[in-house]
């Protein structure tokens, strides 16, 4: 009689990398599928794309390290997804398979693969797409042609909500949060994104600390210090007459821009966020506060790039300043 | 309505119960052809063999005789004749006293075992040590030590874990439905001479049965003597590791045990139902223990239940007696599935501890290859220590003691909590007890450092 030995325990959780990833994945497709609704089946195009290249560099890179094929955990199709969702439309093809290269190679492989990054593959490709090709990553498109047209000269370019608040082209929050906007791929439809983001929530894929922190923390700040912020509010506080005043730069920034799509899926990539409750919510305060600062007073648009690709350099220190005392430990029994 | 607990360790998992033999009556094994009794039964120093080949015994003859403090005697579970006294492997690979007797199916009872006389704490203590009791909720701490706290330290509450979370095991609960009166007797005693106020009997709420059974006992206590015996029984949370002493303590009465301290340290005692209930009867028969309740599942076997067997029978002898095996078994754990034991043979003679045998067949028997972490942080939501076991497998791997001591391993409690989360597949548990290796063995050269160093500073003063 052949005896398995192993060490305890001897039963497991069902849960595994790939069904984790597979989760992400199905939360990120309502949003994917809107923005394929909004930006037409170059969008289509484009995700694809971005998907198939992280997978082909990341079997490539497996091969050529004679390390194991890590394809089936599905990290890479997590990464081409996100990527793509971080794009705009009209982006020139060959450019997506720069940054997939750049994320599954260069972020992801050379630092010894899933797990070992330390910062989001998809962001820093994102961040540096934005860099290499700053002209061709901030022209925003709306569809004029019909959805089957491939060609971007369909499109028109159109600035980003971002710098059209205040102005009269500032579209309404209501086709703020349903992605009747200009915006990256998968960043405009802020329903579909909530959705996504409620079903990894269900499932305990991720924890709310993150984006609580994250969304809370920024609302506050663009609230109290904001352009037009309660400080400066000019309606009547004790009536609330005109709290839609009040509230819209703040709701109209949340709305806009990668936010939602940043704090949902991407500040709460595990590999690059703390462990621990309390290191989580230090990391999502981290991340409003520099989304402000970089909105409001920075000249780059990348506020939320920057920001979860900052605080994922600070992660480390941030788990080791949270790192908590053991059950029952109390102060004469601490360590010095 | 017996009253919930109000705290709640932060951590735990939910594994499947599988307590598919709770409805199932124990049922005694006879007829075992021969035992092998090893002479280390307990956390402490081995017992001396007192018998030779040829000497003859019955049940409950001493074999082992307890000089050591810290030890407790080993008793015969059956009568024959001692046939060998020689060293076998113990089930965790160290190697150990063993004697094996052969049966003669008499099953004649060693005639100076008989209820002992108790009139003092000191009369009571003896008794316990005498009887060969161990915490038999799978510690297999000497009871006799933990009922003879310093006096500094006396408790002023007896938990008693009935919680039994261990996944198929459902020992403790048959002995609870069958035996609760044995168990309120043994309270009752600890109770007496240890002058203990209060007693607290936390119970999971997947198990209302036993919920009930007790508040019955202890109204039958009240109709019959005309006084509440000061025994509450308390609900708690179905999570594992609920049965785990810190957490019980802490879910119970709010106390928190520090690292490296014991439950007495914070004025409880924690006992197992059928530690109490062994003094119960005890008291009654005075048959010292030399039979274990044992809780028998898994897909490979044909009849799953509840068997109460000598100590020191054959794990394979008590697998065929207990109906046999359907399919060929692909692993045997002594134990529950959390923290058992997966052996790779089975001709072991069990030993007081010992609470369960899981036969797995190929359906539940599974060994994921581990893959990288990828830090979801799983293992340290689970982690009722609240500790951050991915860091400690990485600084296991680094061989790194001083990263090992900075993430406190050595208070890991291996209840397996974080191998059972994690989605990676990886072997937490095992790696933070390398690690705990890893960390004494640097203690240990620190140690001898300094003694040389001290050492040497002494031989040599400044004039040399």
């Amino acid at each position: 009689m052949k005896l398995q030995v192993s060490h305890s325990p001897h039963v497991r959780d069902k849960a595994t990398t790939q069904s984790i990833m597979r989760d992400v994945i199905i939360a990120l497709l309502p949003a994917t599928f809107a923005g394929w609704y909004y930006f037409g089946i170059r969008a289509v195009f484009i995700t694809l794309l971005s998907i198939s290249s992280c997978i082909l560099f990341e079997y490539i890179c497996r091969k050529v390290m004679k390390r194991n094929n890590t394809i089936g955990d599905l990290s890479a199709v997590v990464t081409g997804l996100l990527l793509a969702m971080n794009l705009p439309v009209s982006l020139p093809p060959y450019m997506v398979v720069i940054g997939a290269a750049f994320a599954i190679v260069v972020v992801k492989q050379m630092f010894g693969g899933l797990g070992n990054n330390f910062v989001n593959p998809a962001i820093a490709a994102r961040i540096f797409l934005v860099i290499a090709f700053p002209k061709a990553m901030t022209s925003w498109t709306v569809m004029t042609g019909s959805w089957f047209s491939i060609k971007s000269v369909d499109a028109v370019s159109s600035a980003t909500p971002l710098t059209q608040i205040h102005t009269a082209e500032a579209p309404s929050l209501w086709n703020l949060f349903i992605g009747n906007k200009a915006g990256c791929i998968g960043e405009v439809c802020i329903l579909a994104l909530l959705i996504g983001a409620l079903y990894l929530i269900l499932r305990h894929v991720i924890r709310i600390w993150i984006p609580m922190a994250y969304i809370g923390t920024f609302f506050l700040l663009v609230f109290f210090f904001g352009k037009t912020n309660v400080l400066h509010f000019t309606g009547d506080l004790a009536t609330l007459s005109g709290w839609g005043d009040l509230f819209y730069e703040s709701g109209y920034m949340l709305l806009s821009g990668g936010l939602m799509l940043g704090a949902w899926f991407m500040a709460t990539d595990y590999v690059t966020s703390p462990l621990t409750t309390k290191g989580k919510l230090i990391f999502g305060m981290g991340c409003g506060i520099l989304t402000f600062l970089i909105r409001y007073y920075g000249n780059m648009i990348e506020g939320v790039s920057f920001s979860i690709i900052l605080m994922n350099i600070l992660t480390p220190h941030i788990d080791e300043w949270t790192m908590g005392k053991p059950f029952g430990e109390v102060k004469e029994n601490a360590k010095v | 309505m017996p009253l919930r607990s109000i705290h709640a360790f932060a951590g735990g998992v939910h594994p499947l119960g599988n307590k598919n033999t709770d409805v199932l009556p124990s049922i005694h094994l006879h007829g075992f052809r021969e035992v092998e009794l090893l002479m280390q039964q307990h956390i402490g120093p081995p017992c001396t063999c007192v018998v030779k080949p040829g000497d003859h015994v019955d049940v409950g003859t001493m074999v082992g005789r307890a000089d050591k403090p810290m030890s407790v005697p080993i008793h015969s579970s059956i009568s024959g004749t001692v046939k060998e006294v020689h060293y076998v492997v113990s089930a965790n690979g160290s190697p150990v006293e063993a004697v094996r007797i052969e049966s003669d199916f008499q099953h004649t009872i060693n005639p100076f075992c008989k209820p002992p006389k108790v009139e003092s704490f000191e009369d009571f203590i003896q008794m316990i040590r005498d009887s060969g009791l161990v915490g038999l909720g799978g510690a297999a701490f000497p009871t006799y030590i933990k009922l003879n706290p310093p006096k500094n330290k006396m408790p002023d509450t007896l938990i008693v874990n009935a919680a039994e979370c261990e996944p198929y095991i459902t020992a403790d609960y048959r002995q609870i439905c069958e035996h609760p009166d044995d168990i309120i007797d043994g309270i009752l005693e600890v109770m007496k001479w240890l002058e203990i106020p209060k007693t607290i009997i936390g119970v999971e709420d997947n198990k209302p049965l036993v919920t009930r059974i007790f508040s019955h006992e202890i109204k039958k206590r009240v109709y019959k003597t005309g006084k509440h015996p000061d025994i509450e029984v308390k609900t708690l949370k179905t999570i594992y590791p609920q049965g785990a002493e810190k957490m019980l303590i802490y879910t119970l009465t709010g106390r928190k045990v520090p690292p490296g301290k014991l439950p007495i340290d914070v004025h409880t005692l924690v006992m197992n139902v059928s530690t109490l209930r062994f003094i119960g009867l005890y008291l009654k028969e005075g048959i010292p223990l030399t039979r274990k309740r044992m809780t028998l599942d898994g897909s490979a076997l044909n009849t799953p239940g509840n068997f109460i067997v000598p100590i020191g029978a054959r794990i394979e002898d008590i697998i065929e007696a207990a109906g046999g095996t359907r399919e060929e078994p692909k692993k045997i754990i002594m134990g529950g599935a959390m923290m058992g034991v997966a052996l790779d043979r089975i001709d072991h003679g069990i030993i007081k501890a010992n609470n369960a045998i899981l036969v797995f067949g190929s359906e539940e028997t599974t060994l994921p290859p581990e893959s990288p972490c990828i830090r979801c942080a799983r293992c340290v939501a689970s982690c009722p220590m609240d500790l951050i076991p991915c860091g400690i497998d990485k600084a296991t791997r680094l061989r790194d003691p001083e990263m090992l001591e900075k993430y406190h391993v050595m208070d890991c409690i291996e209840c397996g909590c974080c191998t059972y989360a994690c989605p990676s597949k990886r072997f937490l548990t095992q790696s933070i007890k390398n690690g705990k290796v890893i960390v004494r063995a640097e203690r240990a050269r620190i140690k001898k450092e300094q003694e040389l160093l001290a050492a040497s500073e002494n031989k040599g003063g400044p004039a040399s």
